[in-house]
């Protein structure tokens, strides 16, 4: 066996003794996972049930009682009748309904009369979340269309309007958020253990010193970079494996892909996140900043910018464009399009690559960064 | 003992504001993370690529197409002509949704037949697809009313949207950051000042001080809460300055929760570092406490949708709490009532957390 590679595995050994005696290693790569995964996946949910409405019918009438039967069996939907306008508005000011379906006085008799003058029913929606007053009003007009359809077959009344649009969702038929927010959850998972198991554990050597009794060794830099990267590479995989794991096991969602796909972008991505974290513990002097700067740098673009959640097309293009320095956005597309859809090379291939990119330039900047405080 | 509360308050401001690094560390990324937070939280959709596969020559599917195209939703980009193509557009992400018209669309309406129209969605983007289907569903509806036979719809409704009229999304992000924002950074100070000092042996000196462990506690978490009050405040100028976000209520109860909400917070973090004997341990627990705090308190997703377990957990939670008022307060002029009731939660986490706080404190002195 070559010199550099007996201290490669001393190196490898010293690693694995430091991460098996000290809990933080550990807690990092596995109980960060499992809390984040479940709390989450649990309650991360964009999945509207029982969205309260307060129904104001101004003069009860049969009618009015079918439409609140209507709301009702909408499993969306959970009517809450209220005597009066002022009544209902408390409510809404209280949180305890989402809006208010007001139905006038005149709304039977001009029901009766479609053809002069239709029926007008006004829904008050509480618009501080728009985009759950948003689903709100779409299901109230599902609820009361579909009710006046039925009452139309029933009366053979012609419905007006001829043309039906049938909507068909793929990947995901029921259209339930878990789906797709647990990959993108994965990935959030993933981008946090990386880089703070070596921006936190290594900023400790720096605080402390150690790091330089460390690089006064005859190890060179690259060996030594090297035995870390391949020691939390290795508790890094095995805490991605868990959490693809529980993603089908407890959550259910489908895995339509290649597991080898999976692996070569859960590899590529944790290679950039462990790099990174490396570069941050090296340019932070603490551990306070550099806590504060892996919290900036990655929980929050893993939220918000990684298309997780929200959508990065709709975003301001400014904000588009910055997405792509972070990662975490090719990991989320990879993982999303591998759960969902299955192996689409069109679209994996340009994101394996960004990531490929990403975690070279990550690589080549610890070395950099390694060498410079050295000087 | 007022004098001394003093003195380790200012002691610790000054710790704080010393250094350099620290110093940009709890001043600048509040203020990026404001602009980019408000700027990405956005579920609305506009101009989604769309791809139409139209089968029919007619000129009524034509005149669909450019109503499509014309609307602010979407944008056609694409026009495959097979099922395969289509397909292939979704899978790779070129559209979020094909529009199919079929064959006999045209002569359909034109005979007054019942046609009809058909969208895939790209249900990897669940929320984009609930809400483009909405808008499409409005495209067409309109649409048949004017090829219809008859000229009204028997059934209208009218929505009306209160305390956020043009629906922007900003009004709804931003009151919520002026929590989310200052729980992270007093968690952090609080639990640091204290796991510090441990690691580094000094709070034993501190405890052979005068002082009484209700002090060094009050001492810890004053200065923290300061630094959280400070930039919650930080947060609302920008949105009401820059963001030119409207303010309904009463900024004297807005105050009077934050500060609740700071002394529950900075109990919070008190109670993790005594649990860390170092500071990796305290940074590793604000981590694992706050990002569950946030994705729980219903400042991204809606609260109602949390399985029940979940919602009953979330109770437990300051953040949930003080969203109610902030959102309350900024956009609903929330009356008196319903604001106490969220403001009293978070006073009873605080108490408990800043008593337990205390007699670990304690502990550590027998």
């Amino acid at each position: 066996m070559t010199p550099a590679l007996t201290r490669l595995r001393g190196l490898l050994r010293k690693e694995v003794l430091q991460v098996l005696r000290d809990p933080s290693a550990l807690l990092i790569a596995f109980l960060l996972p499992l809390v984040l995964l479940l709390v989450n996946g649990y309650g991360v949910s964009l999945d509207a049930r029982h969205m309260r409405v307060a129904v104001v019918a101004e003069l009860q009438a049969e009618d009015t009682r079918e439409i609140i039967q209507a709301l009702a069996a909408s499993p969306y939907l959970e009517p809450v009748a209220a005597s009066d306008r002022h009544q209902a508005e408390q409510m809404v000011l209280a949180g305890e309904v989402r809006g208010i379906l007001v139905l006038r006085e005149d709304f039977s008799a001009r029901l009766m009369r479609p053809l002069r003058w239709p029926a007008r029913a006004q829904l008050l929606a509480n618009a501080t979340d728009p985009n759950t007053a948003r689903i709100l009003e779409g299901y109230v007009q599902g609820a009361l269309l579909s009710w006046a359809a039925g009452r139309a077959e029933e009366k053979r009344v012609a419905a007006a309007g001829g043309i039906a649009l049938e909507s068909r969702d793929w990947f995901n038929p029921e259209l339930r958020s878990a789906d797709f927010i647990v990959p993108g959850l994965v990935a959030f998972v993933m981008s946090m253990v990386g880089t703070l198991l070596t921006a936190l554990v290594v900023a400790r050597e720096w605080e402390r010193g150690t790091m330089e009794s460390l690089l006064a060794s005859p190890a060179g830099m690259g060996e030594m970079i090297a035995a870390r990267l391949i020691c939390y590479y290795g508790l890094g995989m095995l805490g991605m494996a868990g959490s693809v794991l529980m993603a089908i096991g407890v959550f259910g969602v489908p895995f339509r892909g290649s597991v080898l796909v999976l692996g070569a972008a859960a590899s590529l991505f944790l290679l950039f996140a462990l790099a990174f974290g490396l570069v941050i513990s090296a340019l932070a002097r603490s551990q306070f900043v550099a806590a504060q700067v892996a919290f900036l740098t990655t929980l929050l673009p893993a939220l918000m910018l990684s298309g997780m959640l929200f959508d990065i097309a709709s975003m301001p293009a400014w904000l588009q464009a910055l997405t792509h320095i972070f990662p975490v956005r090719y990991l989320v597309s990879i993982l999303q399009t591998l759960f969902l859809a299955g192996t689409v090379w069109r679209l994996l291939l340009p994101n394996l690559a960004a990531l490929a990119v990403a975690a070279a330039l990550a690589v080549a900047a610890t070395i950099a960064v390694t060498r410079r405080r050295l000087d | 003992m007022w004098r001394r509360i003093l003195a380790l308050v200012l002691k610790e401001l000054t710790s704080l504001w010393k250094d350099p690094k620290t110093r940009t560390v709890l001043l600048v990324p509040p203020l990026v993370q404001v602009f980019i937070f408000s700027y990405a939280a956005t579920f609305d959709v506009s101009h989604v690529s769309l791809a139409v596969w139209n089968e029919d020559n007619g000129a009524i599917a034509a005149e669909l197409m450019r109503r499509f195209d014309g609307s602010s939703a979407f944008h056609v980009v694409a026009a495959p002509d097979n099922p395969a193509a289509a397909a292939a557009l979704v899978d790779a992400k070129d559209v979020a949704a094909v529009l199919h018209l079929p064959q006999d669309f045209s002569a359909r309406v034109l005979a007054h037949r019942p046609a009809s129209v058909e969208l895939l969605l790209d249900a990897r983007r669940s929320n984009t697809a609930l809400l483009v289907a909405g808008y499409a569903q409005t495209i067409v509806q309109d649409f048949a009313l004017e090829y219809a036979p008859v000229p009204v719809a028997p059934l209208t409704l009218e929505t009306r949207d209160w305390f956020n009229p043009t629906l922007d999304p900003q009004w709804f992000i931003l009151p919520g950051l002026v929590a989310v924002l200052s729980l992270v950074v007093s968690m952090l100070v609080a639990s640091l000042s204290l796991a510090r000092e441990r690691e580094l042996g000094t709070f034993e000196q501190m405890l052979v001080t005068p002082l009484r462990p209700l002090e060094i506690m009050l001492g810890k978490a004053v200065p923290a809460a300061i630094v959280g009050l400070l930039e919650a405040n930080l947060v609302i100028a920008a949105a009401l300055l820059f963001f030119r976000l409207p303010f309904a209520g009463s900024v004297a109860m807005l105050e009077a929760a934050l500060l609740i909400y700071m002394l529950s917070t900075v109990g919070m973090g008190l109670a993790i570092s005594s649990f860390a004997r170092t500071q990796q341990q305290a940074i590793l627990g604000v981590f694992v406490y706050a990002a569950p705090a946030l994705m729980l308190s219903g400042f991204i997703t809606p609260i109602e949708n949390m399985p029940e377990a979940v919602e009953w957990l979330s109770r437990l939670d300051p953040v949930r709490w003080m969203l109610v008022v902030a959102r309350g307060e900024f956009l609903q002029a929330i009356p008196t009532a319903p604001a106490l009731d969220a403001i009293w939660p978070m006073a009873a986490i605080a108490v408990v957390l800043l008593a337990g706080a205390t007699v670990s404190v304690r502990r550590a002195l027998a």
